[in-house]
Order: C-alpha cells, then sequence, then structure tokens
C-alpha cells in the first residue's frame, strides 16, 4: 500500500544543504559585511540580502564567481499590510483597524519595499534569491543591465508597478500601463477597485459540505487539522 | 494633385491597424517605422510591434505590451489559495494545466505535504498533455506565418484528440482547473489510458507529416534556416528557457534537473537540443519535443501507481508563514511562482515569472539588422502566448 503522505514526511531533509550552503559562504567571502541577512531551506532554497551599495557588485559576483549565469526575474515586494483589510475580513462588519506595522521575508529587511531578484547556475542545479532594502524617501537602485541584459524590461515593470527608480537604465518608461496612468498599481496602497465597488459574494455565502450542518468556518478548520496526523499511514 | 494632411494619413494609418494589416504608420527623416499590431495575425494575441526600418533593413523593433495586461499578481493578492487555480488557468492559455502546477507545487511546499504518487504521475501526464496540444499548435502556426496554411489545419485537427483526453478527464478542454493543493480533483475516468495511448500514436504521425511537410520544404528551410541566430550565452543573459534556449544548444531542462517531485525521472525520454540558435532549429526542437512527450506520456500510463490522488489537507486551507519558489519547465518556457505567505487564507504577494516575457525580450536585440519579413519568422519561432507575455 501506498502510504499517504503527511507532514513528518517532508519535514525531514533537515540534514546540510552543502551547495547552497557553499553558495551564501561565497557570497559572504566576496561581498564581506555587505551581506546582511541570509537564510537557507535545505534541499530546496537560498536567499541572502544585501546592501543598496554592494547590489550591482553582488549581481556580478553571482554570474561570475559563483556560476549564476541564467537569469530569471527581478521584481519587488511592498512589505505593508494591505490598508484595505484582508480577504477573509467580512465585507459587512466594519473594517478592522489596518495594521501598519512591517513584517518581512526571508533574510530579513528594515524597510517597507524590497527589490528581490533571482538567478540560476545551470551547472549546480540550483538557483539563488538576492534581496535588497530600499528606503521609503529615495526609492532607487542602480540598474542590474550590466549583470543581466534581460532585466531590462523587469526593471521597467518594477518602477510603473512600484514606483522604484533605477539609475543608469536607457529606457525606464511603462511597460504595461497607459502613459498617463497615475500611481503604482502593485503597491498595497493601491486600492483593487473592483473589490470596493462591489464586495466579493464568495466569502458572504460559504455553502455547508453536503450533509453538515453550517458550522463556523473557524470550527471546521480546527477539527479536520486535528484528523490529519492519524491519517499520516 | 490635392495634399494630404497629416492628420488624414494618420487616419488612414489607424484604419489600416485596426484592419490588422502591417501598414505604415507615419515616416520620419531616418527611415520609415512600421507598426505591426496590436491586431497583426502574426502577433496572435494583442501584442504590437514598433519597426523602424532602414530601407528593408530593421534599425530597431520594440515590442509594445500592455493590450492585455490583466494584473495577476494583485488579483491574487485577494483571492483564496483554491481560488488562484482559476486565474492563473488563463495565464498562458494553451497549456492551462502546466500554469496550475508550479503554484500548487509552492503552496505545498508552504504548508509541507506532498500529494500521493498516483496524483503526481497523473500531474505528469497532464502537464505533458498540455504541452503537446500548446506545441502542435506553435507547429501549424509558425508554418501559417511563413506562408504555409495546411499544417495549420493539420495541427487543429490533430491537437483536437488531446483535448479530448484533457476534457475527459478534467471537464474543460482549455481551462482544465484539475490539480488541487495536495492532489487532484479526481482520479481518471476507467478505459482512458488506452483512448490516450491512441491520441499519442496520432500525434507521433502528426509530427512524421510536418518533418515531411514543413521541415523538409525548401521555401521554409529558406526562411527560418540562419534567421534569428541567438548564441547561448545571450539567451542566458535574457533569461530565454525552454525550447528556446535548447534550440541554442543549452543542454537544460528542468524536468530533468529539478522535477520538484513530479515523475518525470522514472521513466525515459531525452532532452532534446540543436546547435544552430536559429528559427529552424527552434522548430526542429519543439517538433521533437512533441515526440519525446507522447514517449512519456505512454510510458507514465503504463506505470502508473495505484492509490489515492488526494492527500489529507484541511477543508480550509491556510498556509503557514513563508516564501517558495517553485518552477517548472512549461510549453513555452520556464514559468515559476514566487509565493509569499502571512499565514491568511490567500496569498501576500505572488510574482509570476512567465516564459513568454523573459522569451519576448530579447525581440529588440535578435531582430536589429535583419529584413522585415524575418521578424514575422522570428517571432513566430520564439514562440509566445500573449497571457503569458502580458499576465
Amino acid at each position: 500500500m501506498i502510504p499517504l503522505s503527511s507532514p513528518e514526511v517532508v519535514d525531514t531533509p533537515a540534514e546540510v544543504d552543502e551547495a547552497r550552503q557553499g553558495v551564501l559562504d561565497g557570497l559572504a567571502a566576496e561581498l564581506g559585511d555587505a551581506v546582511v541577512g541570509t537564510h537557507l531551506v535545505a534541499g530546496h532554497d537560498v536567499w541572502a540580502r544585501v546592501t543598496r551599495e554592494a547590489w550591482v557588485e553582488a549581481g556580478f559576483v553571482v554570474r561570475d564567481r559563483l556560476g549564476f549565469k541564467a537569469f530569471e526575474f527581478l521584481s519587488a515586494i511592498d512589505w505593508l499590510p494591505s490598508p484595505y483589510g484582508k480577504y477573509e475580513d467580512s465585507p459587512t462588519d466594519p473594517r478592522p483597524e489596518p495594521s501598519t506595522e512591517i513584517v518581512t521575508g526571508y533574510a530579513g529587511g528594515d524597510t517597507r519595499f524590497q527589490v528581490f531578484a533571482r538567478a540560476h547556475s545551470l551547472t549546480q542545479r540550483l538557483g539563488v534569491t538576492l534581496k535588497v532594502d530600499l528606503p521609503d524617501d529615495d526609492l532607487v537602485l542602480p540598474t542590474w543591465l550590466p549583470v543581466y541584459a534581460g532585466v531590462n524590461w523587469h526593471e521597467r515593470e518594477v518602477r510603473e508597478m512600484f514606483g522604484i527608480g533605477f539609475t543608469g537604465h536607457p529606457h525606464l518608461v511603462n511597460l504595461y500601463l497607459p502613459g498617463e496612468f497615475e500611481g503604482h498599481p502593485l503597491r498595497k496602497t493601491f486600492p483593487l477597485l473592483a473589490r470596493h465597488v462591489k464586495p466579493w459574494p464568495g466569502i458572504v455565502d460559504v455553502e455547508p459540505m453536503p450533509g453538515e450542518a453550517a458550522a463556523p468556518d473557524d470550527a471546521a478548520a480546527e477539527t479536520s487539522t486535528e484528523t490529519d496526523g492519524e491519517a499520516g499511514a | 494633385m490635392t495634399a494630404i494632411t497629416d492628420r488624414e494619413k494618420l487616419a488612414y494609418a489607424n484604419a489600416q491597424a485596426a484592419d490588422g494589416r502591417v501598414n505604415l504608420e507615419f515616416e520620419t527623416d531616418e527611415g520609415m517605422t512600421l507598426n505591426m499590431g496590436p491586431q497583426h495575425p502574426a502577433t496572435h494575441g494583442t501584442l504590437r510591434i514598433v519597426v523602424k526600418l532602414d530601407g528593408e533593413q530593421v534599425v530597431s523593433c520594440e515590442p509594445v505590451m500592455g493590450y492585455m495586461h490583466r494584473g495577476y499578481e494583485k488579483l491574487l493578492e485577494v483571492r483564496t489559495y483554491p481560488q488562484v487555480n482559476t486565474l492563473i488557468n488563463r495565464i498562458d492559455w494553451l497549456g492551462s494545466f502546466a500554469n496550475e502546477v508550479p503554484f500548487i507545487l509552492a503552496t505545498e511546499r508552504l504548508m509541507g505535504i506532498e500529494a500521493p504518487p498516483r496524483a503526481q504521475w497523473i500531474r505528469t501526464i497532464m502537464f505533458e498533455l498540455s504541452r503537446i496540444s500548446n506545441i502542435s499548435l506553435f507547429v501549424g502556426d509558425m508554418a501559417l506565418h511563413i506562408g504555409a496554411m495546411t499544417a495549420a489545419f493539420y495541427a487543429f485537427r490533430d491537437r483536437e484528440f488531446v483535448l479530448n483526453q484533457i476534457e475527459s478527464v478534467s471537464g474543460g478542454r482549455f481551462h482544465p482547473n484539475y490539480d488541487r493543493i495536495g492532489g487532484l480533483k479526481d482520479d481518471l475516468p476507467k478505459g482512458w489510458g488506452a483512448d490516450t495511448k491512441a491520441a499519442m500514436a496520432r500525434i507521433r504521425d502528426f509530427c512524421d507529416e510536418m518533418e515531411t511537410l514543413v521541415e523538409g520544404n525548401e521555401i521554409f528551410q529558406a526562411r527560418a534556416r540562419g534567421v534569428g541566430v541567438i548564441p547561448a550565452d545571450v539567451a542566458l543573459q535574457y533569461g530565454l528557457t525552454g525550447a528556446n534556449l535548447r534550440a541554442s544548444g543549452v543542454d537544460w531542462d528542468l524536468r530533468r534537473d529539478e522535477p520538484v517531485g513530479l515523475a518525470w525521472n522514472e521513466v525515459d525520454w531525452n532532452v532534446i537540443t540543436h546547435p544552430d540558435g536559429d528559427s529552424f532549429a527552434r522548430f526542429w526542437v519543439r517538433v521533437q519535443e512533441i515526440r519525446e512527450a507522447t514517449r512519456i506520456v505512454d510510458q507514465l500510463i503504463d506505470g502508473l501507481p495505484a492509490g489515492p490522488v488526494m492527500a489529507k489537507v484541511p477543508r480550509i486551507i491556510k498556509v503557514p508563514e513563508g516564501e517558495a519558489w517553485v518552477a517548472t519547465e512549461n510549453p513555452l518556457g520556464e514559468m515559476g511562482f514566487y509565493v509569499i505567505s502571512k499565514g491568511d487564507l490567500g496569498p501576500f504577494r505572488v510574482k509570476i515569472r512567465t516564459a513568454s516575457f523573459n522569451n519576448i525580450s530579447i525581440v529588440p536585440w535578435v531582430c536589429r539588422g535583419v529584413y522585415v519579413p524575418d521578424v514575422v519568422t522570428i517571432l513566430a519561432s520564439l514562440y509566445f502566448i500573449l497571457g503569458d507575455i502580458d499576465r
């Protein structure tokens, strides 16, 4: 019989991930203090956060010394919790006071906006995600164009979607949005108007499963989580 | 003779653009600007290409996107995890099932669950079926762009056999919406394996047909060979993936190198590469890839393990805090989802890395100095789906 999978099965590879640790060691050796945060999930992925001054150099180190020849993507994250509430908030009740606490993810961070980029190594068969903090009053980063030529459109997209500038980019015009568009849509402060005009109906009419009494959602979630462990084998 | 005002010229040009033809937009001192699209047939979808010409030669070529930008990254922030599936089906609409897989895998990684083996195998089969239906259309489509109409009809005809198989499993021809966090919606119907193998045999015949009909054709070779050559290091710089990268001689396929739990490494197949890096190589690699995909499907159906198709997951899916990146080798190239969770019902941010976006970003580089008809050949051979660029 083929066993059902369970959380225990997946969480076991906690052994040392030498290849990915090697990437972090290489970055630390080349950049020194400029690496301000790292994170490693053994067997899956590796993250490193560098200072803004070292952003371009970090790109060259990753490409040339560590062998990450293939460029994947560059984008940004706005860590501010959405002032318009979460999905699970009821559309009819008064909205809870939005949180303004900024909690960043892997490899840490001190600012609301972070730019992150990813490159891949064909020989080592692994990728690395680089992050960089940007202070709110100075959302500018030197362009990565000398590192990976393919970053061109990605930086244009970040510029229009997040309002982050890239010095040295030759053609930083809108990629998707019309030229006169105001605002930066992927910022959390930019409202998704469709949701404000009409509340999402899915949240209102939650149907009970057949043969099940209409129970509060949280209670249903609790009970089904508890049965998980037993179903492991 | 009455002088024609600029305004009239522009009105005429716009009317022509609406007609969907390559047409003259305006003339400048340095040369001529051609405006292809947004509804030109060679741009399938609404991609607009502005080409500056010196005589017949292209001075610069700039794709203009955004005519189909749907803002998925923003929309996903107000969806729950199961709801995301429906939207991302529509990114690359010719290989829809393949879009679902990387997102589901990223979510499963964050939740620390894994689908049972049978589900992983069926996912792999469906993934390859989407690849076949997607790429077989490319084969007809590229021939059509070069002027051979017949191949397109054959492609539409034979793709239907694959779509029927996808439909009988999931109920959807184009948008299966079949993958679930922790497994699959349903098991396969009875007798499906035999039918699918018959369809695979037809697809192999289709490949033979295309090889004699298109690849062997002198005109096709003259139009495609040596046109739009992309060297391997440039391809990597621009983040090209998939068949475009392998046609430049780079032996890299995520199916073999990072199968992320799916069943590709359980069966025998080959990664196809071609050293030339021109449009013909890209066509050739894709035709061979259909063949390999049919082999994968046949073997997977034979070895399909028994068991459940769904792991135990809570009814209401809350994903623990964390970040995960999962990429798979989709029909158009590498597609990846970078999912950031804050422990809520829906993702905090999703970055969608699509293959076509990077693949098309090389167009300004590769089209410099080519002749006008070659622009169409190059665009067709790079193969993009507009929804996959604009998201």
